[in-house]
């Protein structure tokens, strides 16, 4: 009897979703004993022809990880979802952009400049990537950078998601069991749309810090505080940690070791702005009456959109630029 | 997205656009806005959209009902005024016609839009727009049901200055019971140290001490003296109140108040508190002669038992408790603080006010200049029974004085000091011009910058003490010296002559007037502790300090807390018969809650989903209500619904999403964005 197909696919990401999966170490041998890899690029060889040539909805399940940058992702995309029964946003960039995903903040021309004539680029004449090129050996492609950074979801239909960046390995693990149990007729998959592998609540659920009432008269980056207690909320030590506006399921990891959680696990349960939570969480607990006083605290934020948009910008309200969006259309 | 969403179920929704008179006619196109939530919205489920003259009028509100009955609406959208003046009345329409009054909205285009626009065309475009929001969230809306609350008959006065007294005594008079908690060692408040009361001249105390007597010995009324509130927990109908009683050192059931052990205290020290600081008192006192209750006080900061060491230092002269006649003795020098716990169902805050301090205008020398005195020491020098038995003198005790200036508006109107103007200094001013001239005959200067007597017969008495004869300057004092412009005027006039330093702005001129005596029109200013007074109660205090009302129009007794209500100068300065009538429209209100037994609240209010709440704790310190608490064993925190008024801050502060505001969904406010923002071209749908 044959066995269900699956395959991962990596798009604008760094690699670190697909390295996360292997790191459940024997449980891709279960994997392998269920199901059929028929594609996983950064696992085996295979080649987009070989999707191409599946018949449509011949995968059972296609874990997707990374944001949609190129027209070649947004290509991806399309096929994989044509040809998957369940196609999974893995990670981060697939469901809210993550790091790509900040580069919304600038048009496109903008990224250019800064990457191919930074002070250290010999550029003379402004050259930038091109979608067609003609060298004496023929011709040469490259797929066209899109505008904005999108998520899978702002592309395709998506049937479930998988929150962090990366995911953790015990929740990967979790969910292969559960892929393993449906296959065998012992478990079903929740209803479509779902949040698979995180808790239900925020970070601070899992964090063993002690927590008081805040109230903040600084905040500041962890080297410019003097060393931290190691038992007590980081946010009351002020220190921006988005713990209290991101999804639980990462056991805390970050704040465990004295790092603030900087929200990679994205919004809780509910929530349509992580962003947007985070910075009215945060500065309605400033405690401070004068105006001088409250810049001095909020002057310690050194770069709020990568503070609080850090993962979830290209899935906020904000999204991106509004040239770039505009560009986009 | 929500936009995406189609209309729940087959809801049939009716808009209204109100025209206002012109208020929103002149300015909106209303038939178009109507034209359009008619056709435009009708995909959106609006089955009618009018436009009408007045809603809110009978013929109105009648329309909405009849529309109700007979194209059988399930939700409502009125565009008219802001939903502060209205939704009240538009909620009761839909009641009456059997929809749940929490499914209608209104849509604010008067004050939103044609108070606030002169473009014709733009203003009916984004009164179209406020319109579409409207539909979108009035569909996103939840029937929602009053939550009913019983209430505690009875009630806690705190403050018992004229207006808390007046409070207090209408309540206990209507038979039920009244805490009276008074900061101080008697009743009386500010108006105790006055000698007569504009414009009558009536005697303040011969008003006040039959009031403050029937308070004190009113079967009803619970009093505190010498004690403060510490603690409020609860909500309207059931507070719970802790009061701080500080020790007196005298058993307040045993003292008879014979008054013999203040006359055998062999310590007199300056009364800056009662007598403002030209009077003396015993270590052990009464605040004043007809003090209600009738018990002293022993001040230990004074007292040789505690001077010195508690007992030590030969361990005081305890005079006091040699002498006193009771057996047992009532003299206490342990007694300590004790704390109450009382139940009350509402409470009417009258904190009164504080004196402004003089001394904050160093150009006018209070407190460096000794001539240079306050309104208040003058009323306790006019007073027979103050320091002076009555009789206006120099800060040397003996002398008269022949000329007299009285600045007004002192600390008031100032941009530096306070803007408000402080209502009752014109009229005081006016009292202590009459009180000086007839004392002592002296020539008497008014300094004024405008004279303002809107009271019953108040520019009568102004008209009064012009026929006095008391010269009137109009202009601000620039300063109040002692020295000498130049010899000649040294050779002028004696050694310890005042010299006013004014623009005379009618006569436009700069005028310098030689003086024996200035008083100083000190202005009224929020008690110093407003802020930590109103945290306490759960109510708020303007920049200034003054208690915020809840309309301060329609609604001036009541506050954003149900079951707190302010009277009398706590929510800004007052004369008296203001401030009793305040007392009196306070202790009404509270009767009202009272005989209905139960009061129905609205059901706006935030709830914490405890399964998503992890207890970060973000919220915990917000609420201006104290309607949040954590709950340690379950680390998840909790909002109390009655305490709860529906402001939002926690619901917006929030990481989690875990606090939900009924009435303020997300769901309801992203509908409604999404419904403004309908003719904002979006970008194509994502295939």
């Amino acid at each position: 009897m044959s066995k269900p197909q699956f395959a991962m696919y990596w798009a604008a990401a760094c690699g670190g979703c697909e390295i996360a999966v292997l790191n459940t170490d024997e449980k891709v041998l279960d994997l392998d004993a269920h199901f059929d890899v028929a594609f996983w690029p950064a696992a085996m060889d295979a080649k987009y022809k070989d999707v191409e040539a599946l018949a449509d909805g011949s995968l059972l399940v296609t874990l997707f990880n990374g944001s949609i940058r190129t027209d070649e992702n947004e290509h991806m995309a399309r096929l994989l979802r044509r040809k998957s029964q369940i196609l999974v946003a893995f990670g981060s960039c697939a469901n809210e952009g993550c790091i790509p995903g900040l580069a919304n903040l600038s048009p496109r021309e903008q990224i250019f400049a800064r990457a191919f004539e930074s002070p250290s680029t010999d550029n003379p004449d402004h050259l930038r990537p091109q979608a067609v090129s003609q060298v004496p050996e023929g011709t040469l492609t490259l797929p066209p950078l899109q505008a904005v950074v999108r998520t899978l979801d702002q592309v395709v239909a998506v049937d479930y998601h998988v929150p962090g960046c990366p995911p953790e390995s015990h929740q990967i693990a979790a969910i292969l069991d559960l892929l393993i149990r449906v296959v065998k007729g012992e478990a079903e998959l929740p209803p479509r749309g779902a949040v698979l592998g995180a808790g239900d609540s925020t970070v601070c659920d899992e964090c063993a810090r002690k927590r008081d009432v805040k109230a903040i008269h600084r905040l500041a980056r962890i080297q410019d505080l003097p060393p931290l207690a190691t038992d007590l909320c980081l946010l009351e030590q002020g220190l921006v940690c988005a713990g209290p506006a991101t999804r639980s399921g990462c056991r805390s990891r970050c704040p465990a070791v004295g790092a603030p959680c900087i929200g990679c696990y994205g919004a809780a349960p509910g929530v349509v702005d992580q962003g947007a939570r985070l910075l009215t969480a945060i500065a309605s607990v400033v405690d401070e009456k004068e105006p001088e006083a409250i810049d001095r605290v909020l002057d310690g934020l050194v770069d709020p959109a990568g503070s609080f948009y850090r993962f979830s910008l290209a899935h906020s309200l904000l999204r991106a630029n509004r040239q770039a969006l505009a560009e986009q259309e | 997205m929500a936009s995406d969403k189609q209309p729940e179920g087959q809801e049939r929704i009716g808009v209204y656009v109100c025209h206002c008179g012109s208020n929103i006619a002149g300015v909106v196109d209303v038939e178009s806005v109507a034209r359009f939530a008619a056709d435009d919205l009708k995909d959106r489920g609006v089955v009618l959209a009018r436009d009408y003259t007045f809603m809110c009028s009978v013929a109105g509100q009648e329309l909405i009902e009849q529309d109700i009955h007979e194209q059988r609406l399930t939700r409502v959208v009125v565009a008219a005024c802001s939903p502060h003046l209205h939704e009240k009345t538009f909620r009761g329409v839909c009641e009456r016609s059997g929809v749940n009054p929490y499914l209608s909205e209104m849509a604010s285009i008067r004050e939103h839009v044609a108070w606030v626009h002169a473009d014709k065309a733009a203003a009916t475009a984004k009164a179209k727009a406020i319109v579409s929001g409207t539909v979108e969230r009035v569909l996103q809306n939840d029937p929602l049901e009053a939550i009913k609350v019983p209430i505690d008959a009875q009630t806690l006065v705190v403050g018992g200055g004229i207006a808390g007294i007046q409070a207090a005594l209408e309540v206990a008079e209507a038979g039920y019971d009244v805490v009276l908690v008074e900061r101080e060692a008697s009743l009386g408040g500010h108006m105790a140290q006055f000698d007569k009361t504009f414009p009558t001249l009536d005697c303040a105390a011969c008003i006040l001490t039959p009031k403050m007597a029937a308070a004190g010995a009113h079967p009803k009324i619970h009093l505190y003296t010498w004690s403060e509130v510490e603690k409020v927990e609860g909500f309207v109908g059931s507070y719970t109140v802790t009061v701080r009683k500080k020790p007196r050192y005298v058993d307040e059931d045993i003292c008879t108040g014979c008054g013999i052990c203040v006359e055998k205290c062999p310590v007199l020290v300056v009364d800056d508190k009662f007598e403002a600081g030209i009077g003396y008192r015993k270590a052990i006192y009464w605040p004043f002669a007809q003090a209600v209750p009738n018990l002293p006080v022993l001040d230990p900061d004074t007292c040789t038992y505690y001077v010195g060491g508690k007992g030590g230092a030969g361990g005081g002269c305890k005079a006091c408790e040699k002498f006193c006649p009771t057996v047992p003795n009532s003299i206490k020098f342990d007694q300590t603080e004790e704390r109450v716990t009382l139940r009350v169902g509402n409470i009417i805050l009258a904190t009164g006010w504080d004196l402004f301090d003089a001394r904050r205008i160093p150009q006018y020398g209070y407190g460096r200049l000794a001539n240079v005195f306050t309104n208040l020491e003058l009323e306790r020098m006019c007073n027979a029974a103050g320091p002076t038995g009555g009789r206006v003198v120099l800060r040397d005790g003996q002398n008269a004085p022949k000329r007299v200036g009285i600045v007004h508006c002192v600390g008031s109107r100032d941009r530096h000091y306070n803007r408000h103007c402080s209502a009752i200094c014109c009229m005081q001013s006016l009292k202590l011009a009459h009180l000086v001239k007839e004392r002592t005959g002296a020539e008497v200067y008014n300094f004024y910058i405008d004279i303002r007597t809107p009271g019953k017969e108040y520019d009568e008495f102004y008209q009064r003490v012009l026929d006095d004869g008391v010269h009137f300057v109009r202009g601000k004092v620039a300063e109040i010296t002692d020295v000498p412009f130049d010899p000649a005027e040294a050779g002028r006039e004696v050694e310890g002559t005042l010299y006013v330093q004014v623009e005379d702005t009618l006569a436009g001129l700069q005028r310098r007037i030689p003086v024996d005596m200035v008083v100083l029109s000190a202005g009224l200013e929020p008690r110093r502790d407003s802020a930590a007074v109103g945290k306490t109660f759960g109510i708020a205090c303007s920049t200034s300090g003054w208690f915020i009302e809840k309309h301060a129009k329609m609604d001036p007794i009541a506050t954003m807390t149900e079951g707190v209500f302010i009277a009398g100068c706590a929510a800004g300065p007052k004369d008296i018969p203001a401030s009793v009538s305040q007392g009196s429209a306070a202790a009404a209100r509270v009767l009202n809650y009272i005989r209905q037994g139960e009061l129905a609240l609205e059901p706006v209010r935030a709830s914490v989903l405890e399964a998503q709440c992890s207890g970060c704790r973000i919220c915990n310190g917000l609420c201006p209500f104290n309607a949040i608490s954590f709950v340690a064993e379950r680390q998840v925190s909790e909002i109390n619904a009655a305490l709860c008024q529906g402001c939002g801050t926690c619901v917006a502060a929030c990481p989690a999403g875990a606090i939900q505001g009924t009435g303020f969904s997300d769901a309801q406010l992203f509908a409604q964005i999404e419904g403004l923002l309908r003719d904002v071209q979006r970008e194509p749908e994502a295939a």
